[in-house]
């Protein structure tokens, strides 16, 4: 708490604490950027020295090979933005639900309570290759009318059916931790079951959840790379046409550093939001 | 006696194998105080629960102004819009600041418009002397202005029946006065409290009815002079013996 009033000036105890603290973190610093240095240099001369890499250089490494291939995989990683964007959309708001289905109490929800059981456990567990196969080609096999071919819709539905099983995961650990008491707090205002999980369970289940929410939302951001299994030209499967006509594979290695460029901001985001609710939890600084 | 406001007849709640109230009578009559005193486990709180439709009954009734509310058909969201409770752990919601925990019942549930509700809790808070808190979320206050906030959030709704499940307990002993002195306070504008408590020197002063539960029954009940000063029942005797022992009386 600020007060205004200055502290007095601190006793010489406390400035020989403060400056072995100072001397602590600038060694540790120092000894951190050392050791990163010497890694990246060995690292940087097993590699070069190795009998394959002038020819893993001219194949994986060609700048003029990647400047040109850049507008087509970048025209390539707009399609998985936009699944990125639409998917990560309906994800939380299908996760939400069947997380909201899954916590429902009373025996009456039951058959609901088993269906949302059953899909979390089926789309945790099959590979998301598999969920693209089956949906992306089995759906249009069917042959019904005005069931959708291409494959960016197929795609995206097939990975939101993947991912929606694991947000929902996520969303009902967040849901469970808000103390029962808050229930019964809600509940005994005279608020509905539905009443007390908008206004006081959901925001608090939101907040516990946000870090772990960003964390898939950083999977997604890669795994939307695979609708090229169905023919999607995004940008990894550009990059795979380039390699084809070229027989060159740095394409691949420029489309997987725009994919890397595309997690950064959010891998900082959920690292800042974790940090955030770390701080707001704990007022200690000790461990 | 007017007809009472809460009726509890031969309430019955057990969890597992473990009967807690085995046959509760208790009636509570409009404006009266009654203190439910008894060693810890003996229901006190249990009690409340299945007053407030937290737990449902086992067998017996509650009746709340003559209404069954242990009916199955009742809506129960309903019936909890008339009571007020105050819980142990003062359960204030943290992502919510102090004034939208007060005027959160009035709006959502009572339909009364914001600006109304806020000028109520306004005036509330003004009178437990935490106007100044209004904006602040509850992890900013102590205890016991935590529970303070608790009980105006309770009176916010303009209750039937307040019931205070050891609201006391959870704070430091120089913290309860100033709870104490809220509840008094709302007591002498003659609202109905059912408070489970283990403050028997608060007991004497403020409850019109003492309660002691033992045994999953109300074993003795009556005037707190009597009840506490001269006790007809062995088992509450011994309880108040211990009491005094711990210093609590």
């Amino acid at each position: 708490m600020t007060t205004g009033v200055a502290l007095p000036a601190p006793s010489e105890l406390e400035l020989s604490r403060r400056a072995w603290r100072r001397s602590r973190s600038r060694r540790s610093t120092l000894v951190a950027l050392l050791s990163t240095l010497l890694f990246a240099v060995v690292a940087y001369l097993v590699v070069t020295s190795a009998p394959g890499w002038p020819r893993v250089r001219t194949t994986f490494f060609s700048p003029s090979v990647a400047w040109r291939s850049l507008p087509t995989i970048l025209s390539g990683l707009w399609l998985n933005l936009q699944v990125l964007l639409v998917g990560g959309v309906l994800v939380l708001v299908l996760g939400l639900l069947v997380a909201m289905v899954r916590t429902l109490r009373g025996p009456a929800f039951a058959p609901l309570r088993i269906v949302a059981t059953a899909y979390v456990d089926l789309f945790r567990g099959i590979p998301l290759i598999i969920v693209l196969y089956l949906v992306g080609f089995g759906f249009p096999a069917l042959g019904l009318q005005g069931v959708p071919t291409s494959p960016f819709i197929l795609g995206t539905a097939a990975i939101v059916l993947t991912y929606s099983a694991y947000v929902a995961e996520v969303f009902r650990a967040g849901i469970e931790s808000v103390h029962p008491s808050q229930r019964a707090a809600a509940r005994s205002l005279g608020l509905t079951h539905r009443q007390s999980m908008r206004i006081v369970v959901l925001p608090q289940a939101l907040r516990t959840v946000t870090p772990a929410l960003l964390n898939d939302f950083v999977a997604l951001q890669k795994d939307v790379g695979l609708i090229s299994v169905l023919g999607a030209i995004d940008a990894v499967r550009s990059a795979q046409i380039l390699v084809g006509q070229s027989f060159n594979f740095t394409p691949y290695v420029v489309a997987g550093l725009l994919f890397v460029l595309l997690a950064v901001p959010s891998a900082r985001l959920a690292d800042a939001v974790s940090a955030r609710a770390r701080r707001r939890q704990q007022s200690g600084n000790l461990l | 006696m007017n007809a009472p406001v809460l009726d509890v007849r031969g309430v019955v709640k057990a969890f597992g194998d473990n009967v807690v109230l085995r046959g509760v009578d208790l009636a509570v009559g409009e404006h009266e105080v009654v203190a439910l005193i008894g060693g810890s486990g003996s229901g006190k709180s249990t009690l409340l629960r299945c007053a407030s439709l937290l737990e449902t009954v086992d067998d017996g009734q509650v009746l709340l102004d003559g209404e069954d509310i242990t009916d199955t058909r009742i809506d129960a969201d309903r019936v909890r819009r008339r009571m007020g409770v105050v819980f142990q752990a003062y359960n204030l919601f943290p992502h919510l600041s102090v004034l939208d925990n007060v005027t959160l019942a009035p709006t959502v549930v009572h339909g009364r418009t914001t600006t109304e509700a806020r000028a109520e809790a306004h005036e509330l808070l003004a009178r437990i002397g935490l106007a100044e808190k209004a904006a602040e979320f509850p992890d900013r206050l102590s205890g016991g202005q935590q529970q303070r906030v608790a009980i105006v959030r309770a009176l916010a709704v303009h209750p039937r029946v307040l019931l205070l499940d050891e609201i006391t307990s959870a704070l430091d002993p120089e913290l309860v006065g100033e709870v104490l002195a809220v509840v008094r306070e709302v007591a002498s504008q003659g609202m109905t409290i059912v408070m489970a408590t283990h403050e028997m020197g608060f007991a004497r002063q403020v409850a019109d009815t003492v309660a002691f539960l033992d045994g999953g029954v109300v074993l003795e009940s009556g005037p707190p002079q009597q009840v506490l000063g001269d006790p007809v029942e062995p088992r509450t005797r011994q309880f108040l013996a211990r009491v005094i022992d711990a210093g609590r009386l």
